[in-house]
């Protein structure tokens, strides 16, 4: 597969592509620390790329702290300019609000923002500190922030599966997409548990499903970073990293054997499941109602079903997995020649067209 | 002697991301602690920041051979274990020593210190790994010749990935912080594009995440035997165990077989074998390392006698209880000989009941 290909975008897209890219330019770049539990060490991190930024001569300011600073930060904390955020205290709770106006008064180059995923008590200017990073951003000031995994609204089903715990707030995924940057704190829990004797840390096994949970979830951002960046630059699509497996449906294949075999890959891979069949007219009635058996059945198993036009099946099934940058191909067979020795059956032309994608056979089972 | 000692590596996805810097800093914070740390190995770079971590650290010298009238300097394995620390600090874990060296590559240098009761702490970059070597071909157009083995990775005690993003690599590649300016500017116009770097950041966050994975796996082993994790467990239909059996030829391409074949079977817990049929002196160098290199990534070979490649391999599989086979794209028949099968359509029609794929080649 050549993996660069020119694609010519229509132009309703060229137009929000500029208007995206504008509003880019002014905004200020956001940079995210991840991390897959608190003491990972992802305040340390962010912190210090704040020093390292004033030490290169950008005006940097701390706009959020969390309670407990250790020394280490608190060491860089005393060479750098605090915006002190207002505590407030609502309902019982403490709160410690941004200083926005503050901020936009001193507007500095860069603003480092600890505790992402905080709330603002009701009343202030945004219920979300996440909201108020946003703003900032749109006033063209970076900011450079810290967020744990259990504090991810998409993932907190997860994460609560994991732990039994789920945190009150929390931030929209989509935040994280929007980000310049994001980097990933990673460490082995043995480290994290020595650092410090944390009661309310879950325990090794916990916290390496958390890890991986964390390292997937950013493999899947940078994904879409790198497929937006070739978009963005009029480059198709080409692999990633992830393994994408495309089960083509017909109404006589094993469907049940192929899906199967997929959602466990799927599964081990972490990777994408999707589902084709490419529309016949002709179909008989009898072959309909098997091809809607397997469609169901793909749907239930959390396959993205795809339902592909075109004349021939061949062209359109491996126009669609270079489109969706499949890496493994499902296909049923028979075991029996094609109808004619001198034409090439599908399969074989199948094979032969597979560029850059794995193609497994499957037999049809006893029936067939 | 305490047994043999354990690994910990630092995987990062480009040369700059601060795998060494992390893996000093670690060593640095053992040492305070009183731990018995030396440094085995150690590459400077002329990185300042790096170079200023191993102050106070004990060195090992290293060793000074001549090869071709050039000199080199590899770890002294030898003195290391002679010296026999606690801790031993070894930098880039994929390296090949010179030629005269005792041993073919580093890794092999850092389980002879594990051997002699020594913890390592080692560092690579995911671009090293053998499984993801035609994938990172594909991304990025370079060919890395470097590799290690999977299961020696696999081994290793802990992983940690060390995170930094492409803008900031750039950034201190543009600074002249991981090489001089000019060596700079040409890397930022051939390996490290924000492109290159994107895709193997992906591929080493997603490595990490498996081995995690793999680690939790086999923790759980017992309770949740042959079960995939988040996979509800269907009592009607028992998760058979899969096996993988990789059909080798002369061709170049088997390379590419193999690897694809054994990250399959990797990922999906089977059994991997390898399988070549065919006359023996027929392009019996090209077969023999192939069927050295699988056996490198602990795959089980086997050579079978005769003409009947696809009678062969069916009989073969069917014995051996394979579930899937594992095949190259046959190449394609002169137009004269259309009318006949290729070996790929025998082996369809042959071993009907068995699942086989077909792997292509992975190009640019």
């Amino acid at each position: 597969m050549p993996s660069v290909d020119n694609v010519r975008p229509n132009p309703e897209e060229l137009l929000r592509k500029v208007q995206a890219d504008e509003r880019r330019e002014n905004r200020g770049r956001l940079k995210i620390f991840l991390g897959y539990a608190s003491r990972v060490g992802k305040s340390f991190r962010m912190f210090d790329e704040g020093r390292r930024r004033k030490e290169r001569g950008q005006d940097v300011v701390v706009g959020a702290l969390q309670s407990g600073v250790t020394a280490e930060i608190q060491g860089i904390l005393n060479r750098l300019d605090i915006v002190p955020p207002i505590p407030t205290r609502h309902a019982g709770r403490d709160y410690q609000v941004m200083d926005m106006s503050a901020l936009f008064r001193r507007h500095p180059q860069v603003c480092l923002i600890d505790g992402l995923a905080y709330d603002n008590p009701p009343g202030s200017r945004n219920p979300h500190r996440w909201q108020d990073v946003s703003e900032l951003l749109d006033r063209g000031i970076a900011v450079i922030t810290a967020v744990n995994l259990q504090h991810i609204a998409e993932q907190q089903a997860a994460v609560e599966r994991i732990t039994g715990k789920r945190a009150s707030n929390s931030i929209p995924e989509a935040f994280l997409h929007e980000a310049d940057e994001i980097e990933v704190v990673d460490a082995p829990p043995d480290a994290l548990r020595d650092r410090q004797k944390d009661s309310s840390l879950p325990d090794a096994r916990c916290l390496a499903e958390l890890r991986e949970l964390a390292l997937l979830l950013a493999a899947d951002v940078v994904d879409h970073q790198l497929q937006e960046y070739l978009d963005s630059h009029g480059v198709a699509a080409r692999w990633g990293a992830q393994e994408r497996i495309l089960v083509c449906l017909t109404p006589r294949s094993n469907a049940a054997d192929m899906l199967r075999s997929g959602q466990r890959n799927k599964l081990r891979f972490h990777g994408a499941l999707l589902a084709a069949y490419v529309e016949q007219a002709d179909l008989p009635p009898k072959d309909r109602e098997l091809l809607d058996k397997h469609l169901a059945m793909a749907r239930e198993m959390g396959a993205e079903v795809h339902s592909l036009g075109g004349s021939d099946f061949v062209e359109s099934i491996l126009q669609f997995a270079r489109e969706q940058r499949i890496t493994q191909l499902f296909l049923g067979h028979t075991g029996r020649p094609g109808h004619s020795w001198l034409a090439r059956s599908p399969i074989d032309r199948l094979i032969d067209g597979a560029e850059g994608f794995d193609v497994r056979l499957f037999p049809h089972g006893s029936a067939w | 002697m305490s047994g043999r000692g354990k690994l910990k590596v630092y995987l990062g996805y480009a040369a700059g991301v601060g795998k060494t810097y992390r893996m000093l800093e670690e060593a640095q914070e053992l040492r305070q602690k009183g731990a018995d740390i030396v440094i085995g190995y150690f590459e400077p770079h002329g990185r300042k920041e790096t170079i200023a971590k191993t102050e106070g650290l004990e060195v090992v010298p290293r060793r000074v051979l001549i090869y071709n009238g050039s000199q080199f300097e590899e770890m002294d394995s030898e003195a290391v274990i002679r010296r026999k620390p606690q801790i031993a600090v070894v930098d880039e874990f994929a390296h090949t020593n010179v030629p005269g060296s005792e041993r073919v590559k580093r890794w092999q240098d850092v389980h002879a210190l594990q051997e002699a009761g020594i913890d390592v702490i080692t560092t690579m970059n995911v671009q090293h790994l053998e499984s993801l070597n035609d994938q990172v071909f594909h991304a990025t157009g370079i060919r890395v010749r470097e590799t290690v083995p999977d299961w020696v990775v696999d081994e290793a005690d802990e992983l940690v990935f060390v995170d930094l993003t492409p803008r900031a690599l750039r950034n201190r590649l543009e600074r002249g912080v991981v090489y001089s300016q000019e060596k700079a500017r040409r890397a930022m116009e051939n390996f490290f594009t924000e492109t290159n770097l994107t895709a193997l950041r992906e591929m080493a966050l997603r490595h990490t995440a498996h081995e995690v994975e793999e680690k939790l796996d086999a923790a759980g082993a017992a309770a949740m035997l042959g079960e995939v994790p988040g996979e509800p467990s269907d009592p009607q239909t028992p998760v058979k165990k899969e096996r993988i059996l990789i059909c080798l030829t002369g061709r170049p391409s088997s390379a590419i077989l193999i690897r694809r074949g054994k990250r399959v079977a990797d990922y999906i817990h089977a059994d991997c074998l390898a399988v070549h049929v065919g006359d023996p002196t027929h392009d019996r160098d090209a077969v023999e390392r192939h069927m050295s290199f699988a056996r490198n990534l602990r795959i089980d070979t086997h050579v079978l006698p005769g003409s009947d490649v696809s009678g062969a391999i069916a009989k073969f599989a069917r014995a051996q209880g394979i579930t899937q086979i594992f095949m190259g794209r046959s190449a394609p028949l002169p137009w004269w000989k259309r009318y006949r099968e290729t070996t790929v359509q025998q082996v369809v029609r042959q071993a009907r009941d068995m699942q086989i794929t077909i792997v292509s080649e992975r190009r640019r």
